[in-house]
């Protein structure tokens, strides 16, 4: 499925075996956490770049020692009304510091889109005939919002007293 | 009261403009009903059984008059010239047309109102002491906190996707008037041993199918730290509360489930990360809020003990109201005036828009401007001289608003039942209107004294009767609305579930079955304790026989 | 017993019954009354499709008894959804 990432509509370079009996033997590859779990090393030793996707009662405290080889951390929404991976996101930002790609898979629709870009989603399997337009209409719906997230970007209280 | 500044309306406008695309999306295909209703429900908006109902925020149960003015032309505009205030001091119309919601919202954001995450899997309405800033029995007022936490929920990010509806009291006074003990979330302001004022922080008391009592997460939680604590809780109800039964994906079951101390250690973990960042609250921003609830230009005035003994020794009625329904302000010279909602046979919590605009007439001459909402279904004017007592009386009695029944036995509370909601079992109106016109004499009322009687329509509990000292639920027997009477709960700061009095009894038994088990009080009761100290003494045997006769009870 | 399908409209929400002609009447009296298994499979296919295209929300199949020419839900809820409010009743006329 194509991706929207960094703005832009990007095919995946990554292979997503999670689902799969068998990992395909090279190339960059996301795996599930019970084939990271068996497959560890060899995962490891292959050298190329790693992803890693999560279900939606996997939170990240079960693989955070692994993050510094995982290039994409897929997060899944099994139903867009299963707020779990929100939380995941958060935590994999704020407390574990990842840097890479935090990627939003499953049923992910427009109108959760911006919560997700809120809590630390940069990539986004979008269900939608026009996945960038979708993209585009969420990231433009507010301009202003309450509480510190993952985002980083500041608040309304922060402006408030900045002003001052 | 708290107003919008530039970042607050902006806010609002950008959401009321999200929903209306949200709308053109559903009735244009593009969303199906699955896809859109965690949506509308995020905006206050149910489908019932005869069409929409849209819940809008009274925050912390604070109003102002131009507001109830606004609420009055809505009622008339767009629904059918009344509204309905519930027992989360929100106000409910029901029969919205989905087409013209973005419209609603558009005149509710003009006058500062939402309906932001009335509904919805999410942090709903803040609920408070309907006296607040105001009871002389009050320590800190806690409204900024309510103010607080509403903005800090609004469109969270991480939580606008809980396992299910998260509910948030606070109360600034150790006689608890917002039933702190029954919410996800209660927050008790008091001092700690050094004489700052934070929070007791309870988690997991909740009503519905299995209700629970609140138990203390933190004794004493410092101001500073409020968001970021309550941050911790929601983040591990998210993660971890239960999602695979709706019936059991409130925080009280994870709660009651893993038991309070692991909950406690798993919050703190999480706490220990993030309490000194972000969220930490400055002191600016405290003050700011603050500010817009500084207590009023007050004239300096004195108790006008004098004139009001004269006034109610001349006019009896007036004597019961002051008795009933005037409660005392910090302020000397003036008073707390309730207005009841509970005429006889009148539907709980339901107002006319003539009557709200009547209210926020009388708001603007004897009370400041402002209306306070109780999760009582009555109104509350906080700011009134007492020399104006009698006057106001007057005015409010030819509107029906002066029933001198607070806190008696017709002072019921009562969700809108199967006559309006599609979740419901049973009908609850009713019910109340019975039992209130059986108990109209006055007199009686004051004698039988302190009177809590909750009526729910279905095991929701919107109507709280798990806390009422008599609760009435609503069930289906085979397609009769049958009614289960429970004895002894209490909402309060001595809060307590209360017990199944007996088999369901059919509508036309149950204003009887109320009136037997009053007289029972009325005789077992000492000195002068209430209904609910004799059931704590006496227990339930003398009002079941009462109820059901000597013949024991199949279940 | 003959049985009637109803619904909510979507855009209004009003109570709306499958009348004949697969239109929607707000009157219990205008609705298709259904009396044999294979015409109420047959409607509610007819209702589904109505959902899917956005017209009406949740349709049901409900009983309905007849007196005096008159008919009425047999259940509580849907006599309440067909009728109005039990109370109130002076705000049952628009």
């Amino acid at each position: 499925m194509a991706l929207v990432k960094n703005g832009e509509l990007v095919a995946s370079s990554f292979v997503d075996a999670s689902g799969a009996e068998t990992i395909p033997p090279s190339g960059p590859v996301i795996v599930g956490l019970d084939q990271w779990k068996a497959h560890r090393e060899a995962l490891i030793a292959r050298g190329t770049p790693l992803g890693i996707r999560l279900r939606s009662d996997q939170p990240p405290d079960l693989y955070a020692e692994d993050l510094p080889h995982f290039a994409v951390v897929a997060l899944e929404f099994p139903k867009f009304r299963d707020g779990r991976a929100y939380s995941y996101a958060r935590l994999l930002r704020e407390r574990y510091k990842y840097k890479g790609e935090v990627r939003a898979v499953g049923e992910v629709l427009l109108e959760q889109l911006f919560f997700m870009l809120r809590t630390g989603f940069d990539a986004f399997e979008i269900e939608s005939a026009d996945p960038l337009g979708d993209y585009r209409t969420a990231l433009g719906d507010f301009s202003v919002w309450y509480q510190p997230a993952a985002d980083g970007r500041p608040t309304a209280m922060q402006l408030r007293h900045a002003k001052r | 009261m708290y107003r919008y500044d530039e970042f607050d309306a902006r806010f609002v406008k950008e959401r009321v403009a999200q929903f209306r695309r949200q709308v053109k999306r559903r009735l244009g295909g593009e969303l199906t009903e699955d896809q859109f209703r965690p949506l509308r429900l995020m905006n206050g908006l149910y489908l019932q059984l005869h069409a929409y109902m849209l819940r809008i925020n009274v925050p912390y149960g604070t109003l102002s008059s131009k507001q109830m003015r606004k609420f009055a032309y809505l009622a008339r505009t767009y629904d059918r010239n009344y509204g309905h205030f519930t027992t989360r001091q929100n106000l409910q119309f029901n029969w919205i047309k989905l087409e013209q919601v973005p419209d609603i919202l558009e005149h509710l954001a003009e006058v500062e109102v939402t309906s932001i995450q009335s509904s919805g899997n999410c942090v709903r309405n803040i609920t408070s002491d309907q006296y607040a800033g105001r009871a002389k029995d009050e320590l800190a007022d806690p409204r900024v906190y309510c103010e607080l936490l509403r903005q800090y929920s609004f469109l969270h990010p991480e939580f606008s996707y809980l396992p299910r509806k998260f509910k948030i009291a606070v109360t600034g006074s150790p006689n608890d008037r917002a039933a702190v003990a029954v919410h996800d979330i209660g927050l008790r302001m008091h001092e700690n041993e050094q004489g700052e004022v934070g929070f007791e922080v309870l988690v997991g008391g909740g009503l519905g199918r299995t209700p629970y009592i609140g138990q203390t997460i933190r004794k004493w939680l410092a101001p500073q730290h409020l968001l970021s604590y309550v941050e911790s809780i929601l983040r591990v109800y998210n993660v971890h509360g239960r999602r695979d039964n709706i019936h059991k994906a409130r925080i009280k079951i994870i709660v009651n489930q893993m038991g309070i101390d692991k909950y406690r250690a798993l919050v703190d973990e999480d706490w220990e990360y993030t309490k000194d960042g972000a969220l930490r609250v400055p002191e600016e921003e405290i003050a700011r809020i603050n500010a817009y609830f500084a207590p009023p230009q007050y004239e300096q005035l004195a108790d006008e003990t004098e004139l009001l003994a004269k006034l109610r020794a001349g006019d009896r009625a007036f004597d019961r109201w002051v008795r009933g329904n005037v409660v005392e302000h910090k302020v000397p010279g003036y008073a707390i005036v309730n207005l009841s909602l509970k005429a006889p046979g009148k539907a709980p919590g339901d107002i006319t828009a003539d009557k709200m605009d009547a209210v926020a007439d009388l708001a603007d001459r004897y009370s400041m401007g402002e209306i306070r909402v109780s999760h009582r279904q009555n109104l509350v004017f906080v700011d009134v001289k007492q020399s104006e007592l009698y006057e106001l009386w007057h005015k409010l009695a030819a509107l029906e608003l002066a029933t001198p029944n607070l806190g008696l036995l017709s002072d019921i509370i009562c969700c809108p039942g199967l006559d309006f909601c599609a979740l419901a079992n049973a009908r609850s109106i009713p019910i109340a209107q019975d039992i209130s016109r059986a108990f109209t004499d006055l007199d009686e009322l004051q004698k039988i004294g302190q009177f809590t009687i909750n009526i729910s329509g279905c095991m929701n509990a919107c109507g709280h009767h798990h806390v009422g000292h008599i609760g009435i639920l609503g069930v289906d027997k085979r397609g009769q609305e049958f009614f289960q009477l429970t004895l002894g709960g209490s909402s309060d700061q001595h809060a307590s579930l209360g017990d199944r009095l007996g088999p369901g009894l059919p509508q036309a038994g149950v204003p009887a079955a109320i009136r037997k088990i009053v007289d029972t009080y009325l005789v077992i009761r000492e000195h002068d304790e209430r209904f609910l100290d004799t059931y704590r003494r006496v227990g339930i045997e003398p009002f079941k026989t009462a109820v059901y006769g000597d013949e024991s009870q199949a279940a | 017993m003959p049985q009637m399908i109803i619904a909510n409209r979507l855009r209004d929400g009003a109570v709306v019954f499958l009348a004949p002609g697969e239109a929607w009447e707000p009157s219990i009296a205008a609705g298709a009354l259904i009396d044999d298994a294979a015409e109420a499979t047959r409607l509610m296919a007819v209702a589904k499709r109505h959902e899917e295209e956005c017209q009406v929300i949740d349709p049901q199949l409900i009983e309905v008894e007849i007196a005096d020419g008159a008919r009425r839900p047999t259940a509580i809820r849907e006599a309440i959804r067909a009728f109005g409010p039990t109370v109130r009743t002076d705000l049952t006329e628009v």
